[in-house]
């Protein structure tokens, strides 16, 4: 794995802004879709009654929510580690502020000291008052687990959020980005809700382009049956730049190593927001497409594209899904990340990259969190950090890595995973991406730095966003494989 | 001016009914972000909306990008001018003058 050759960063922790960022949340759903997904439109009468009941179902089914409600001491290692505190200064970002907001009514309902001497233990009444921050502050993280990995007990403010969403959503208080995401994902087979004649079109038009650029009579195949491998990929890659160029890197790769692929328009989306609303059932379903997908069109691999929590809920979620699709080669990883695929054909000597190719480029590479914190890539322990590094490094002539305490397991969140990537919540994201852009500012400083490769959806579009607010340009972010797509050596015609 | 036109539209005022669209609906919006709409504007207006009639949903960039290429030349087509034309991103600020639905997902 590449080492970087600076310090840590140093990180200065915010002056307290008690409440400054009370009045960020996110638009609620409307009737239109949470009723698409069987949930109420508003705050139910008997709000207080399901939502206790609903704390009470997951504390049955979860012993690990139960040991993280339990077991904080309150050591303050956290405090420090979330983005959108360091970012905002408002404490009620802190990690063990926010696991809190839902400790105190755990223990007023379900403890027995929180019931018989609520004052002497931090437990508090289930108010209005408290739902109004839990619906602002539990949408204030994105799950990126970099307080739960410093945290001594390992309690993860990820699964406690979760939880949190999960009661809001019960008691008619939706969100609505999320929320519309997954009622097309469920429909349309995609989170844009792309039909499947548009998806033909836009791939018929990057092949247009593959063959401009190239020459080469590249193939983008949407549903073709008794392919070897079916690409599941984040619908952004189709839609927004840059993640297009990665997706033109990634046919480029199929073509060169011989491989037969196929896209499914049944299941055109490796995105699952049911994960960060905590909604289990709608992950199922939208788990599932792919599954049908698999078994329809008869593929022996499952290939993800460059989606950081796609390949969470793939290497957590999916695998005794897929033990249904009888067509799978168990030779290979199921599923596999286009990442270890590429990098297998690098080893393999199967693909040839020209690193000069990419010589006008100096880059980094940001770890996306749920990659890097909640996932495994490739056999070798850690590969999910070491594998994307040594596939650039193979890549380009100039890498270096921004400081250690920032990057692989101790990568910040890029400010809009989660499902905060909205608009209405462009001031958290803007200020949540400061410790990753203070990083790259540094090795900007130091190494000329003109590209951020990432590897997440997210992630690219966030930067995208943000990077103008750091002094950057937008198109300074890049996708791992539109720099491998670069350096590819083209044989065949 | 855009409130005098009556229309409803959803929190970040994107119209709630496609059909209610107009060319006056479209410069009050642009109006009410400080924007005039020129004729290249217009072009990527009606490319969207005529993409929209037949796919049911706004163009992905490149294909935007390319049309765009082909009607105002090379120069333009690409997304550093569309950024130009519409500098709170071409998807998202050309769909709602041209009254369509914001674009979901991870963009």
């Amino acid at each position: 794995m590449a080492k970087s050759d600076l310090l840590p960063l140093k990180i200065k922790v915010p002056e307290l802004k008690l409440g400054s960022m009370s009045h960020s949340q996110p638009y609620q759903a409307n009737a239109d879709v949470q009723t698409a997904l069987d949930l109420p439109s508003e705050l139910i009468d008997n709000w207080k009654v399901v939502a206790l009941e609903t704390l009470g179902v997951e504390l049955k089914q979860s012993r690990a929510l139960r040991v993280y409600l339990d077991s904080c001491i309150k050591c303050g290692a956290c405090t420090d580690k979330c983005h959108y505190f360091l970012g905002t200064g408002d404490p009620n970002n802190m990690p063990v502020a926010r696991q809190d907001l839902l400790r105190k009514v755990y223990r007023r309902y379900f403890t027995v000291a929180g019931k018989l001497v609520p004052k002497l233990v931090g437990a508090e009444d289930l108010t209005e008052d408290v739902i109004d921050d839990w619906y602002r502050y539990f949408h204030q993280c994105s799950q990126c687990r970099r307080c739960a990995s410093s945290c001594p007990i390992g309690i993860d403010t990820a699964e406690i959020s979760m939880v949190g969403r999960r009661i809001l959503d019960k008691i008619g208080l939706g969100q609505k980005y999320s929320n519309q995401i997954i009622s097309k994902a469920l429909t349309k087979g995609n989170n844009l809700g792309l039909p499947g004649p548009a998806l033909a079109d836009t791939l018929e038009g990057l092949e247009e382009d593959i063959v401009e650029e190239t020459g080469i009579n590249v193939k983008l195949p949407l549903d073709q049956a008794n392919a070897d491998i079916l690409l599941v990929t984040p619908s952004a890659d189709f839609f927004a730049e840059p993640h297009v160029d990665g997706l033109i890197g990634y046919a480029k790769v199929f073509h060169e190593a011989g491989l037969s692929w196929t896209i499914s328009s049944f299941a055109s989306e490796a995105a699952n927001f049911g994960l960060f609303t905590g909604n289990k059932q709608r992950l199922e379903e939208m788990a599932e497409r792919i599954v049908q997908a698999a078994n329809e069109l008869k593929v022996r691999r499952i290939v993800f594209g460059e989606c950081g929590h796609a390949w969470r809920v793939a290497c957590n979620y999916l695998p005794p899904l897929l033990e249904k699709v009888s067509t799978l080669d168990r030779r290979y990883p199921v599923p596999q990340h286009i990442v270890e695929v590429t990098h297998q054909l690098i080893e393999a000597k199967q693909i040839t990259l020209d690193a000069s190719k990419n010589d006008h480029r100096r880059i980094t590479f940001h770890d996306s969190c749920n990659v890097a914190r909640a996932s495994q890539l490739g056999d070798v322990p850690n590969g999910q950090l070491t594998i994307p590094r040594e596939v650039l490094q193979a890549s380009c002539n100039y890498f270096f890595d921004m400081a250690p305490n920032t990057t692989g397991q101790n990568t910040f969140c890029c400010g809009g995973g989660g499902g905060l990537l909205t608009d209405e919540l462009s001031e958290l994201r803007t200020a949540g991406a400061k410790p990753r852009m203070s990083a790259f500012q540094a090795l900007h400083k130091k190494h000329g730095i003109t590209h951020m490769a990432a590897m997440c959806a997210i992630c690219k579009s966030q930067f995208a966003q943000v990077f103008p607010h750091y002094g950057f340009a937008l198109d300074q972010v890049i996708s791992v494989h539109q720099i491998v797509g670069d350096a590819l050596v083209m044989t065949k015609s | 001016m855009l409130d005098q036109l009556n229309i409803s539209t959803d929190e970040e005022g994107y119209l709630l009914n496609l059909e209610d669209w107009t060319i006056d609906i479209a410069n009050a919006m642009a109006k009410a972000d400080d924007c005039e709409l020129t004729p290249n504007h217009w072009e990527v207006i009606d490319f969207l909306r005529g993409y929209y009639e037949q796919y049911e949903i706004a163009p992905a960039i490149r294909i935007l990008t390319k049309q765009i290429g082909k009607k105002l030349g090379q120069e333009k087509g690409n997304s550093k001018y569309l950024y130009e034309l519409f500098p709170h991103g071409p998807a998202k600020q050309a769909c709602k003058y041209a009254g369509l639905p914001k674009p979901t997902g991870c963009v």
